[in-house]
């Protein structure tokens, strides 16, 4: 026990005296806690849409500001051709375009139907999914206008409508925020914890002062426990830091309990150090131990459920995303913080993070030779 | 004879194909000083590692202190002191901080460490660096903080690689004579150098060539052996065959 | 010219050996690609929903048939009450719930107008409103067949046409954002660290004594790392057209050239770093946190630069990644030719010029 006290002593002296660190595990994730969820955004608005009106009429015109004033769209181009309008696209001014042919307005009567044409930038497939059903709802929308004016009441009748009601739940406002901030949170706790304790032992191993404590009788647990705990407590830190800012900055309290979140948080930090430190029993140069580091953190957040969801990857992707912890972080942020989730529900993800830390942490104990 | 705090038997270390220290064997006895000399490349700071417990040998036996090289390196780390070749030590803690905690690891107790520490900066004259960072301080100043921190615990046993490489004439006469005085105390000194000057203050000395153990006597009489006037002589004279190193 | 290729040799040499972060740097591209083009997607399947049916009757039930047989939507089980069903949201089973009146199939036949509730887990905003735009054209579909007997008239019908990526493949998307990506991350990276970890091991002192000119020190550094990310770029190019088939409509020697003039553009980022740290370690983590994340951020392909708040529209101009993700989509996907990115191109330049000029004039005096 003694040993560890002396181990946390060179440690914090260490990290504190590297002003550049220092920085580093505090003013980064504050500053992109800022930053990241203002950019990070989904919502598909602002669509930018050229039309092309061949018919120039009443209907027409009211179709077009009502597709203006939905507040999806943006009109960046009037075009008298569709090649003109098709240009635009090209040149990514515009997302999409709709064309009216000419004698909208009169064959809708005379002929009892019209076509409309739109043409959507599907490189980016869901934004041009939402957005050419959008603009399908709209003209839909219209249609029932336009026959409710051009028809006389009773011909109406006799077509059965269902409505829906939607109520959204835990975030009526659905407040985007609310969403990312927790899970943003989550990623940066885990970039930190696992990127400094990659790199510490390697760091010791490259520039050779491993040598002299490997030749003390230090026993490997309390070696490595001292490298564990100061980058648990920091962890722990910048969580604390990263909730305070979540809370002036965004208003995010945690519904749920704040205990219950420490108590996860503390033990996943464990699983992401036990990571980083079975990294760097691998790795001799403090390169090699960022990139592999880089390597697993990269896969772990990309599929982690924080970009794009977990439920609509293929059966093989799932396994995977079961496998990595930090879904279960996200996961367990979100449902504490927005749903004020209970232990009871929680208690299979801190079952599986308890294995993750186990298992890392031995193996990296196990693989820690001070006589090679 | 008095008892061999050193005892190996064909040590040998392979690393594939190639053998860097090939059927070493010797004994060194308590409170001797132990020269282990030889040209770059010649195996010795591999003999030394497996010594410290810091390597398996592939072959061979050895004991020190008493503990087996193979089962019980730990019992071997607690009764020596190492000084390796290459700083090794804490450039971003102090002289007093890489002590006491060095003081903390081996289970000194606060007293204890406080007293050693004071005495070891008397003894080499570091009272002015203390308390800098020792990534400032020059070569012989981070040398003198290796050496105490191999003696720190007392241990049986000091192995030094190379512990005067690049340092001062000055310092290296500080160091000979912590080093006599340590002797006569009783602690067994383990030492590596090519300063040929230096093995004639050694008790007896071996000269490694290409990772064999050729020559292992007391320096008078390996320069009668060799019908040499100086042990520079000697070292030449085996070490013109040898086929590594430089 | 022969020294300068010495340095190369001795450069390609060093990246050669580290076996384990060569690893990395080839694997790395491939499992991005793989990650991006059969993992990751924007869509919402195989969503957890629960029914509470309180009607149970013929229309109810056919709805509901309906609902599972969509692929989107996965049904969880059937209960009744409302603490019920917030504990299966809480407990984070399902992320959606339907409630049926009592007389729906009643209120469908004789008022003609029936009411349904869809509560959705709002706690992932996308998600739910995917989720509601997909169970109502389920319930339109549905709504059409039951009126499939009275004529609609004044039929407004739209033609809808997908340009570029007909069958909405998020692959388009994602395979130029990842080309970007990996070239930034190797080449600022394997720059910056290398170059700083001969300042930290002292060798770069040698060199700088030596009669080359320090210059051709650092660009002898660059070399390999312009070879391998070139290596990097065909891999995923390779991957894109035959594992995602995702063709290359534009010209391939033109998308070589760009690649070209971007991975010099990370490199001299990666060379400003160098520069102006003195440990590996915080080379790498501002190449990491620093990089990586506002690339990730403001290149355009993860997050959509136009719903940002105009500063950071602001900021993602001086993003070169951006730029970079521009012009591949236009090549590859587009099919444009010079005539189409030149003005891309040129900002890209313009970056490249800047960061060489800044770390020129850092360089003397910061690297002694």
């Amino acid at each position: 026990m003694r040993t560890i006290r002396f181990l946390l002593q060179k440690e914090f002296r260490q990290i504190f005296r590297n002003k550049a660190i220092v920085a580093m595990i505090l003013a980064v994730p504050i500053v992109q806690l800022l930053i990241l969820p203002l950019a990070a955004n989904y919502e598909v608005k602002n669509i930018n849409l050229a039309v092309v009106d061949n018919d120039l009429s009443g209907h027409s015109q009211k179709l077009v500001n009502k597709i203006i004033s939905s507040g999806y769209f943006k009109l960046t181009g009037t075009c008298r051709s569709f090649k003109e309008a098709f240009a635009l696209i090209e040149s990514d001014k515009a997302d999409l375009l709709l064309e009216i042919p000419q004698g909208f307005e009169q064959n809708l009567v005379r002929e009892n139907g019209q076509k409309l044409f739109i043409a959507v930038n599907a490189i980016n497939g869901s934004k041009a999914n939402l957005g050419g059903s959008y603009l399908n709802s709209i003209i839909r929308n219209f249609n029932i206008d336009i026959r409710t004016e051009l028809l006389p009441v009773q011909k109406s009748v006799g077509l059965a409508t269902i409505e829906t009601t939607t109520s959204n739940w835990f975030n009526p406002l659905m407040n985007y925020r609310l969403f990312m901030v927790p899970g943003i949170l989550a990623i940066l706790v885990t970039m930190v914890g696992g990127y400094l304790s990659a790199l510490n032992i390697v760091k010791e191993k490259e520039v050779g002062t491993i040598e002299q404590i490997n030749v003390t009788p230090i026993k490997k647990h309390h070696f490595i426990l001292g490298k564990l705990i100061p980058f648990w407590i920091l962890g722990l830190v910048v969580f604390s830091l990263g909730m305070l800012v979540s809370w002036l900055i965004y208003g995010i309290a945690p519904v749920g309990s704040i205990f219950l979140l420490y108590g996860f948080i503390a033990v996943y930090l464990l699983a992401v150090l036990g990571l980083g430190l079975l990294i760097s029993t691998f790795c001799d140069t403090q390169q090699q131990a960022m990139f592999i580091a880089f390597f697993f953190l990269m896969i772990f957040i990309l599929m982690g459920g924080l970009f794009t969801s977990i439920d609509s990857m293929p059966g093989w992707a799932q396994f995977i995303a079961r496998l990595n912890p930090v879904s279960y972080m996200i996961d367990v942020m979100r449902m504490i913080v927005l749903k004020g989730s209970g232990f009871q529900d929680i208690k299979y993800h801190l079952g599986k993070i308890i294995v993750f830390a186990v298992v890392l942490n031995g193996w990296a104990i196990w693989n820690y030779k001070k006589t090679s | 004879m008095p008892e061999a705090v050193i005892k190996t038997e064909k040590l040998t270390k392979r690393f594939g194909d190639f053998i860097a220290a090939n059927e070493i064997t010797f004994e060194v006895s308590k409170g001797e000083i132990f020269g282990f000399l030889g040209a770059n490349g010649a195996g010795k700071t591999t003999a030394m590692r497996m010594l410290c417990g810091l390597s398996i040998p592939s072959s061979g036996h050895a004991q020190i202190a008493g503990f087996d090289v193979y089962k019980q390196t730990e019992q071997i780390k607690k009764n020596i002191g190492y000084m390796s070749q290459k700083f090794s030590l804490y450039e971003d803690l102090t002289i007093l901080e890489n002590i006491r905690f060095f003081g903390g690891i081996y289970g000194l107790s606060n007293k204890m460490i406080k007293e050693k520490s004071d005495e070891l900066i008397t003894q080499l004259g570091l009272q002015n660096e203390a308390k800098k960072l020792v990534g400032s301080l020059p070569l012989g100043w981070k040398q003198k903080l290796s050496f105490s921190v191999a003696v720190l615990h007392q241990p049986r046993i000091v192995f030094m690689d190379e512990p005067t490489g690049g340092v001062d004439p000055v310092t290296r006469r500080q160091f000979w004579d912590l080093i006599y005085t340590a002797a006569e105390k009783g602690v067994t000194i383990f030492v590596t150098t090519h300063y040929m000057d230096e093995a004639e203050y050694c008790n007896r000395i071996s000269i490694m060539v290409d990772g064999r153990i050729r020559a292992l006597d007391t320096p008078a009489n390996l320069k009668q052996q060799f019908g040499a006037g100086s042990m520079d002589e000697v070292f030449f004279s085996l070490a013109r065959e040898a086929k590594r190193g430089e | 010219m022969k020294q300068f290729l010495v340095f190369v040799k001795k450069e390609f040499f060093h990246a050669l050996r580290d076996r384990k972060t060569l690893l990395i740097l080839f694997g790395l591209p491939v499992v991005q690609i793989m990650i991006f083009g059969f993992a990751l997607t924007n869509e919402v399947k195989n969503s957890k929903v629960v029914i509470a049916d309180q009607a149970k009757d013929m229309a109810s039930q056919q709805l509901i048939n309906k609902i599972e047989a969509s692929q989107y939507f996965e049904i969880e089980k059937s209960i009744l009450n409302r603490k019920e069903i917030e504990n299966a949201f809480r407990e984070g089973k399902i992320k959606a719930a339907i409630v049926f009146p009592e007389n729906f199939n009643y209120d469908i036949l004789h008022e003609n107008k029936a009411t349904l509730q869809v509560i959705t887990d709002a706690s992932d905003p996308n998600t739910a409103t995917t989720q509601s735009n997909y169970l109502g054209s389920i319930i339109t579909d549905y709504q059409n067949e039951l009126n499939e007997n009275m004529a609609q008239p004044y039929r407004i019908s739209t033609e809808t046409r997908m340009l570029y990526n007909p069958q909405l493949k998020g692959v388009h998307n994602f395979v130029p954002g990842v080309m970007a990506l990996v070239l930034m991350l190797v080449c600022v990276m394997m720059t910056a660290i290398s170059i700083v970890k001969e300042k930290e091991t002292g060798t770069m002192e040698i060199l700088l004594v030596s009669p080359f000119k320090p210059l051709l020190v650092i660009l002898s550094k660059a070399v390999p790392y312009l070879v391998l990310s070139l290596v990097n770029v065909t891999t995923i190019l390779l991957l894109s057209v035959f594992v995602l088939q995702l063709p290359i409509n534009g010209s391939i020697l033109l998308l070589f050239a760009e690649s070209t003039l971007f991975i010099i553009t990370c490199l001299s980022l990666g060379l400003l770093i160098s520069v102006r740290t003195q440990s590996q370690q915080v080379a790498m983590l501002i190449s990491l946190m620093g990089m990586l994340l506002p690339t990730l951020l403001f290149s355009g392909f993860m997050f959509p630069i136009e719903n940002m708040p105009y500063p950071l529209q602001l900021i993602s101009n001086a993003i070169p990644a951006k730029w970079f993700y521009i012009i591949v989509k236009s090549i590859m996907i587009k099919g444009l030719g010079i005539g189409g990115i030149w003005k891309e191109t040129l900002i890209l330049a313009g970056i490249t010029i800047f960061l060489i000029a800044v770390s020129l004039k850092n360089f003397k005096t910061r690297l002694a």
